[in-house]
């Protein structure tokens, strides 16, 4: 790790916080432009921001982004990119939530339920994306390809299975169909806040041992150095001894088996079945936190909240009149920008560092200062 | 362009840099160059790595301004705030790094960035009829229907030179322009260099390559440490001389003293073919043996196969058949983790991509290639402070300029990156080390340290391969010397009594005398 020099943190935050200011003026523009005020927006923002359900539900949000950004950047450190996290979540949560609902698991004590209901779900989503693995190191087929066709297959399958003939039954007294509710014991409670009509859920807690376990493998361990030794020149980590092929699988299968996880604070936490209306397109989310979050455990952690609150405070805005859409907006402005500002900094960062490294030479030696 | 002759009668020159003084925060990269290039000359500029060659180029060429200091061009007082600017003025660079697009014909990259029209639509006839006729003139040989892809080495730098003619530059910066070529293709070059000369066109060529700035130059202008220490004449200097201005103190020698070769084999290869991925054979039939304490050299023009055998030594490329003995123990089907393992240290010929991460610190470096050995890792965790100290040891026993160990690799000079790299692999008490080209692209002082420390280890009782296509350096730094042609050993000589000329006919196949 770098020494944290104020100039090196301010280095740090000025890829993000450029690009928020950016991505606001920009949103800024477009609101007065379309007839609307700028200054009520964030206004209802600020509002939506002191009511405690609201600040829950960003939380519960962030949990899930947090966990999906996390299963793309596993990939993104060795420049793989598993475009898939979200075929890879929807099948691991449906047929996870099938075995928890099953009957016969009620007679099983509630750590063992939830502990079993977890692991088949990292095993289904490392599984989905371990074909991708594989194509990619026997047939060579890229990786961007074979995962969004994975998600297409998963998206028909997960369909296929979702039928009251197979894994699903028809919810009494609605046009839903899912999987069979989840009882008590298979559940995890949700942790309650005042003022808040919703809990928070209790899998916040597996959401930080991820991101601690993250940061852990990758900043000191061999398996990590090697992952972000390949990400970083593939040439110079196969002189080093690393097996491309080997890393290219096992870090499919984490990032896979932590895309497994992405829907088990939902559905242990709130949802309980795995549904027609189960939340869709969070892998795609998982891509814009990290990179906004720049593969960073924290960095990542704190763009999950910020996701998570703007697609909360969109809620706000509707009641006060301003379209929702300006999140959506925003968002997009922001990862944009973000990608452009954190080329700028890199390039200012190597720029700075070969100075640096110029100013405390000075010059070069003579030859009989080197031999002597 | 004509030369606008001046008051007193004699052409005026073709570049004239005075006092140019270039400040970067922190460094002074240039300081009070005085250069005065006469027209239809071929100049040369010597220097270190490091020593402000480029910057001076980058501004004569109008990347960067100088803060201080004047340019005249053909006698006017010039200001270049762009590239674009020089090209105007006359000035055109080739860069050491071609800049090609290779699946575009010779004429399309040519004309690319100054498309020549009619109307809306281009206009290729007239571009076509332009390259051959520069062509011709020149005597450049090239053929603009031709694939780029499809050229080589020394074909893909006439087309630079051709684009550059072709933007109507009659002043040529040429960066290192010898750096990628092969003995054959430098004598190619310098014929046109002539050619284009006799034109009348002005050639500055940039260059550590002493010899060949010898034999090609009409002057000579050396830089030390950012500013002009001497402008000489290629007949008053001799290589020696010139290499010692370009240090500013007397010069090493690659030579070996006593021999200190046992009868204890380290590496024995037998009988090692390698077919490449097109089905042709690129190593065929090697056999030899390294023993403790001995150096074996290997010479051959670059392309030969010695890539390959380093490769295949590494266990990164397979080999068809034979075997590899290391110590003893057969490590033909051993992957790259294990013979690292078995105590091979590998000085890679191409530092960035092999070599090094650039954009990790130097400690992470020391790691590379040594994941699985103490000081840097106990059991599956990563022993960050012994990474850390060791680095700190090689910085210093290597002498790597660097302020810190944890800057980047980026931000260090070749010759630092590339002794940070032998300091690395000469860790952990290696049995064998394969160097290819170690003192590549890297400056007197890191060159004459680097010997030093193969010397020691060889004194030591390591095992050396050496591939290198510094002549001077085979000769006076093996025990034993084995010239490979088109994948195959063909002879041997002994670097006591051997002449560069003589392994230099060798390597081409030539003479096969002894």
């Amino acid at each position: 790790m770098r020494n944290l020099t104020a100039r090196s943190v301010l280095l740090g935050l000025a890829a993000p916080l450029g690009a928020l200011v950016f991505a606001a003026l920009v949103c800024g523009i477009i609101l007065a432009a379309t007839g609307n005020s700028p200054i009520d927006t964030v206004d209802a923002m600020a509002t939506a921001a002191q009511r405690p359900r609201t600040l829950v539900n960003s939380l519960n949000s962030a949990t899930v982004y947090y966990l999906a950004a996390v299963a793309v950047a596993i990939g993104f450190r060795m420049k793989l990119f598993n475009i898939g996290v979200d075929g890879q979540y929807r099948l691991a949560a449906m047929l996870s939530a099938a075995l928890a609902g099953a009957a016969f698991m009620d007679n099983l004590p509630s750590f063992l339920r939830i502990a079993l209901t977890i692991g088949v779900a990292m095993l289904v989503g490392a599984g989905w994306a371990g074909l991708a693995a594989l194509l990619k190191v026997t047939r060579g087929v890229s990786e961007v390809i074979s995962t969004i066709m994975l998600n297409a297959i998963a998206t028909y399958l997960v369909s296929y299975l979702l039928n009251p003939a197979r894994l699903a039954e028809t919810t009494p007294g609605s046009n839903n169909i899912g999987t069979a509710k989840i009882t008590e014991g298979g559940q995890v409670p949700g942790i309650e806040v005042s003022g808040s009509s919703t809990k928070v859920f209790g899998l916040v807690v597996l959401a930080a041992v991820v991101g601690f376990v993250y940061w852990f493998v990758l900043s000191r361990t061999k398996f990590g150095f090697e992952l972000k030794a390949t990400g970083l020149s593939e040439s110079a980590a196969v002189a080093s001894g690393v097996s491309v092929k080997k890393m290219v699988v096992i870090s499919m299968l984490l990032s896979g088996a932590v895309a497994g996880l992405v829907g088990m604070p939902q559905l242990l936490g709130s949802s309980y079945t795995y549904s027609l209306d189960f939340p869709p397109g969070l892998g795609f989310v998982g891509i814009a936190v990290a990179l906004l979050g720049r593969n960073h455990p924290v960095g990542m952690m704190v763009a999950a909240l910020l996701w998570g609150f703007l697609d909360n405070a969109a809620n706000a805005l509707d009641i006060s009149g301003v379209p929702r859409e300006i999140v959506l907006i925003m968002q997009g402005v922001i990862v944009l920008s973000v990608v452009v500002a954190y080329e700028l900094v890199r390039r200012y960062r190597v720029r700075a560092e070969q100075q640096a490294v110029g100013k405390a030479l000075g010059r070069t030696k003579t030859l009989e200062e080197v031999s002597a | 362009m004509s030369t606008e002759p001046p008051a007193g009668g004699a052409p005026a020159p073709a570049v004239q840099l005075s006092a140019i003084t270039k400040r970067f925060p922190g460094v002074v990269a240039n300081s009070d160059v005085n250069i005065t290039v006469r027209a239809g000359t071929v100049h040369a500029i010597v220097g270190e790595n490091g020593a402000g060659k480029s910057t001076l180029m980058k501004i004569l060429y109008g990347m960067q301004q100088p803060d201080e200091g004047t340019i005249a061009v053909n006698g006017a007082p010039v200001s270049f705030s762009s590239p674009a600017d020089a090209i105007r003025a006359g000035i055109g660079m080739v860069h050491q790094h071609f800049m090609l697009a290779d699946n575009l014909t010779v004429l399309e990259n040519v004309v690319l960035g100054s498309e020549p029209r009619k109307g809306v639509a281009l206009d290729f006839g007239t571009a076509r009829a332009r390259i051959a006729e520069i062509s011709a003139a020149y005597g450049l040989g090239v053929d603009p229907d031709r694939l780029v892809d499809d050229l080589g080495v020394g074909e893909r730098q006439r087309v630079e030179i051709l684009k550059v003619l072709y933007r109507g530059a009659r002043t040529l910066i040429l960066d290192e322009p010898t750096a990628v070529l092969v003995p054959q293709e430098v004598d190619e070059l310098f014929g046109n260099l002539r050619d284009l000369k006799a034109e009348g066109l002005t050639i500055l060529f940039i260059s550590h390559k002493l010899d060949e700035v010898l034999s090609v130059a009409d002057d000579i202008t050396v830089i030390r440490r950012g500013t002009t220490v001497a402008s000489v004449s290629p007949e008053g200097v001799t290589a020696r001389k010139l290499a010692e201005l370009m240090v500013g103190s007397a010069l090493p020698v690659p030579e070996l003293r006593e021999s200190t070769v046992t009868d204890d084999a380290v590496l024995t290869v037998s009988g090692l073919t390698v077919v490449g991925a097109d089905g042709r054979t690129v190593l065929d039939n090697v056999s030899f043996t390294i023993h403790a304490g001995e150096v074996l050299g290997i010479a051959g023009v670059e392309g030969n196969g010695q890539a390959e055998l380093v490769e295949a030594l590494m266990g990164i490329r397979s080999c068809n058949t034979g075997r590899i003995v290391l110590s003893g123990r057969d490590i033909t089907r051993a992957t790259t983790r294990h013979r690292r393992e078995a105590g091979i240290g590998y000085i890679p010929e191409d530092r960035h991509r092999q070599g090094l991460l650039l954009e990790a610190p130097l400690w992470e470096n020391r790691i590379l290639g040594h994941q699985t050995s103490a000081p840097n890792v106990r059991g599956p965790l990563l022993d960050r402070k012994g990474a850390k100290r060791d680095t700190e040891r090689i910085v210093d026993e290597y002498d790597v300029r660097t302020p810190g160990i944890d800057v980047n690799a980026s931000a260090l000079s070749g010759g630092n990156q590339q002794k940070l790299i032998v300091g690395r692999e000469m860790s952990g008490s290696p049995v064998l080390l394969i160097a290819s080209h170690p003192t590549r692209g890297v400056d007197v002082g890191a060159q004459a340290a680097i010997w030093e420390h193969i010397r020691r280890a060889r004194a030591e009782q390591l095992a050396v391969l050496l591939i290198s296509a510094d002549l001077d350096e085979l000769i006076g730094m093996s025990d034993t010397l084995s010239v490979i042609l088109r994948g195959r050993f063909v002879a041997d000589h002994d670097p006591a009594t051997v002449t560069p000329e003589q392994l230099g006919s060798a390597m081409t196949g030539a003479g096969r005398e002894d």
